[in-house]
């Protein structure tokens, strides 16, 4: 069979972190390659250089035998390649035809035809969409439909699907599967990424499974089982990542919640947390976690149900009165919601105990909140030239670990950490979890949200795992593996315990 | 990896790009006095020199300080030169029609500018109304009460305003007093920013609104508190102008409030927020007055000065960008 693509020692850094390390990747026509790997292993970074959207910093991009200079996305497009995203790229005011020429609509637009081509491409999908609806009112199933359709309506080789079931139910996953694998009937390659192991079994030619922005190995599918493929994604040592705690003694509950109830993702959530405890916060993206975060810290509405510190019931209407009742976030997003960029470290290290640097008449108490930042970035490791260095200047393990000190300085009895290492190196990993683990040692009560496994399993005491909203089990180290995570996240049931 | 280097972490390091900043505006400044001079012999007179001050004072330099603010917090108020003509209007009226004292008056009209800044502020800080329509809002909303309450005229400040008259024109120390006004109010606002936790505040909220929200603090009344400042600086202005001319007129500040955010951009600051300072502010409010300044004396038309201003203010920009100061971000 020919290569319909061939990457060969693809490298991508952004700013001294390797996000992509000599990567070699190929598809073959009438194929579906499966792409696997851990959130941050970078597969989504490897197929945004495959779709144009980002440039390599080194390596080779054969299409058909043919080297290729990128340009951008259209060069990919040109060539066939097209791209469905897990966010999908579709104007929602625009109608479904619309929608699936759009980038190439004549310039004289004939609407009737323009209709009849869509609804042909669409039935030609085994579907049934109006050409003339708009895409917002559509559900998410055939908004997925009209992205392919979209695909298909140029002259297309390769199509790479980024997590295409992870919006759908199992019915519609599996007329999708279906498509797919009519695609390769026509002898179209197929890249297929997905967190959903059994699924990928199900309809994977191949796979090849990435780890820290490399490739550990490309296989036939009938060649491997599932627990070499999860060995193959774990892969590193786990002992060397996670240090060890000096003490695991828990104090009182600390942080009580009850009957939590917030917006439309987290439905009722009740549990607590000891002090000195580290929980985790288990489950599939968009299951609700990072909002029962945003809730116990006064950052969403809490609709009803009721958080207590210490045995008492607090009032929590902003971030403002969960931070003064001594509760601490680090947020998800480190960019967008942990760090001033532009501010020194200093600024960010106080901002949540201002009321410790200033004096009654509001003026900044300089030189003592110097000594005091200068001892704790010491303390933390902080790698930075000067407190009063911007925080935009650090790498992005000393980025989070500036948030962290936030925390350290506010000095209150719970921590919530959102993805904690999310878009940091291994190095500054492993320091971070050193942090976390002191935190539980100064008997604090942690919560970490994590969509890294071994993240989980490596920090925390138990694991909650939440579905849908509401929190369906919950894990002790014993149980602590990847199935019965995820068997939990997915399905709502431990893993094989019937049947 | 970062480059940073592990040693001992300790402050007070200014990396070059700052000073960069720092002086991008000081040198527009510098290049437009030197220019000044050599295109008439009487700018660099000490009547002249003092006369562009005074103008300055009145005009774009007391109100850019509350707008630096709110810039600061990625905001703008459109709102000031209206506010600056209710305030002018307010205070002639309190003291002609009310027969009020001129202490009275001005604290009245303080309060009134207060005011005003507050239901901007409320709008904005708590049910996040774009400022620039809000702001937008109340520069119509100010502009026509000012006008209701002069019924279009200019009202004289009368026997009241003796006082206040004695103030536009009067001198201390050689200086015109409105100009020692300003100097007190940019030094307090930059004693303000540089030193309190307020101004450490609203420049953290500029630059990332979420994360300083995300750290307990509570961002609507910082906010507010910007909109309150920039109204009652506004009002200061307008008092002054009244006391400059002896009338309260309502045809006060028309177009000021675009003066003024030209101020506080040529002085580096950011509109994306988070960025800038009062010294380059006050600079920047010179360049504005200096620029009119060389136009007068060069017998400029009235007309033709504006779209030279314009062009000016172009230019200035450029020169920012090009020193790196300012930045697209």
């Amino acid at each position: 069979m020919t290569d319909l693509v061939k990457l060969t020692a693809i490298t991508k850094s952004f700013g001294g972190i390797h996000a992509l390390g000599g990567v070699d990747f190929d598809v073959r026509a009438g194929e579906i390659h499966a792409l696997l790997g851990e959130n941050g292993a970078g597969k989504s970074t490897l197929m945004r250089v495959l779709g144009g959207e980002m440039l390599p910093s080194s390596g080779t991009v054969e299409i058909e035998g043919r080297q290729i200079e990128f340009t951008g996305p259209s060069t990919a497009r040109a060539l066939g390649i097209a791209v469905i995203h897990q966010e999908f790229a579709l104007a929602p005011d625009l109608t479904v035809a619309e929608n699936i020429f759009l980038g190439e609509l004549p310039a004289i637009i004939g609407w009737i035809t323009l209709k009849k081509r869509a609804g042909e491409l669409i039935q030609r999908l085994g579907f049934d969409i109006d050409p003339g609806a708009t895409v917002g009112s559509l559900a998410v199933a055939h908004q997925q439909i009209v992205e392919i359709a979209k695909a298909l309506s140029r002259d297309v080789k390769i199509i790479v699907f980024d997590e295409p079931t992870a919006v759908l139910a199992t019915q519609d996953a599996e007329r999708l599967h279906d498509i797919i694998r009519g695609l390769r009937a026509r002898g179209v390659g197929i890249v297929y990424i997905s967190h959903r192991l059994e699924e990928v079994f199900a309809i994977a030619d191949r796979m090849t499974v990435m780890k820290d922005g490399k490739v550990v190995a490309t296989v036939e599918a009938s060649s491997v089982s599932i627990d070499d493929v999860i060995r193959m994604m774990v892969g590193r040592p786990i002992s060397t990542m996670f240090p060890d705690r000096k003490s695991r003694s828990f104090g009182p509950i600390k942080l009580d919640v009850q009957n939590l109830v917030s917006g439309r993702l987290v439905k009722d959530v009740s549990f607590s947390i000891r002090a000195g405890e580290i929980v985790g916060l288990g489950g599939l993206v968009g299951a609700g976690r990072t909002e029962v975060a945003r809730a116990i810290f006064g950052a969403d509405r809490l609709e009803s149900g009721v958080v207590s510190l210490n045995g008492k019931a607090l009032r929590l209407q902003s971030p403002r009165d969960a931070v003064q009742a001594g509760i601490g976030l680090l947020p998800e997003d480190r960019k967008l919601q942990g760090v001033i960029l532009n501010q020194p470290i200093r600024v960010n290290a106080t901002m949540s105990r201002l009321s410790s640097v200033v004096n009654r008449f509001g003026f900044l108490k300089s030189k003592e909140e110097g000594r005091s930042v200068t001892a704790l970035s010491d303390n933390l490791r902080l790698k930075a030239s000067s407190i009063d260095a911007p925080v935009s200047s650090l790498s992005g393990g000393n980025q989070q670990k500036v948030v962290l000190a936030k925390w350290f300085y506010a000095d209150g009895d719970i921590i919530i950490l959102d993805e904690p290492t999310r878009g940091v190196d291994v190095g500054a990993k492993s320091e971070i979890y050193a942090l976390v683990n002191r935190l539980s040692e100064a008997g604090k009560a942690v919560l970490v949200i994590s969509s890294e496994h071994q993240e989980l399993f490596g920090l925390c005491d138990r694991i909650l795992v939440m579905r849908e909203g509401a929190l369906c089990g919950e894990l002790l180290p014993d149980d602590y593996s990847e199935e019965n995570l995820l068997s939990l996240a997915m399905t709502g049931e431990p893993a094989r315990k019937k049947r | 990896m970062t480059v940073a280097p592990e040693s001992r972490i300790q402050s007070g390091k200014t990396p070059i790009s700052e000073i960069i900043q720092r002086f991008g505006t000081l040198s527009i400044f510098l290049v437009l006095v030197v220019v000044a001079s050599f295109w008439s012999d009487s700018f660099l007179t000490q009547t002249n020199i003092l006369n562009v001050l005074r103008q300055v004072a009145s005009s774009a330099g007391i109100m850019s300080v509350g707008m630096l603010f709110v810039i600061l917090t990625r905001g703008i108020d459109l709102s000031v030169g209206s506010i600056a003509a209710l305030g002018g209007v307010l205070v002639a009226y309190f003291m002609a029609f009310l027969d009020m004292g001129t202490g009275t008056s001005i604290i009245l009209t303080l309060i009134a500018g207060g005011l005003c800044g507050l239901v901007t502020g409320a709008f904005i800080a708590y049910l996040k109304l774009p400022s620039f329509v809000m702001s937008l809002a109340m520069m119509a909303i100010t502009r026509g009460l000012s006008l209701i309450i002069s019924a279009g005229r200019p009202i004289p400040l009368g026997d009241n305003g003796e006082a206040l008259a004695n103030f536009g024109s009067g001198f201390y120390a050689g200086i015109p007093q409105p100009v020692i006004l300003m100097f007190a109010v940019f030094i307090v606002g930059g004693v303000l920013l540089k030193f309190t936790q307020f101004g450490r505040v609203i420049t953290a909220i500029g630059s990332n609104e979420e994360a300083v929200r995300l750290s307990g603090i509570a961002v609507p009344r910082y906010i507010l508190a910007v909109y309150v400042i920039s109204g009652v600086l506004a009002s200061v202005a307008g008092i002054i102008s009244s006391a400059r001319t002896g009338v309260g007129s309502a045809q006060v500040g028309v177009g000021a409030e675009l003066n003024v955010i030209a101020a506080v951009v040529i002085g580096g600051a950011s509109l994306m927020g988070g960025r800038g300072g009062v010294i380059n502010t006050l600079l920047g409010a010179l360049v504005m007055g200096i620029i009119g300044n060389i136009m007068n004396l060069a017998g400029v038309p009235g007309y033709h000065q504006q779209v030279y201003m314009g062009l000016i203010i172009v230019i200035a920009m450029l020169l920012q960008y090009s020193t790196g100061s300012l930045k697209r971000s």
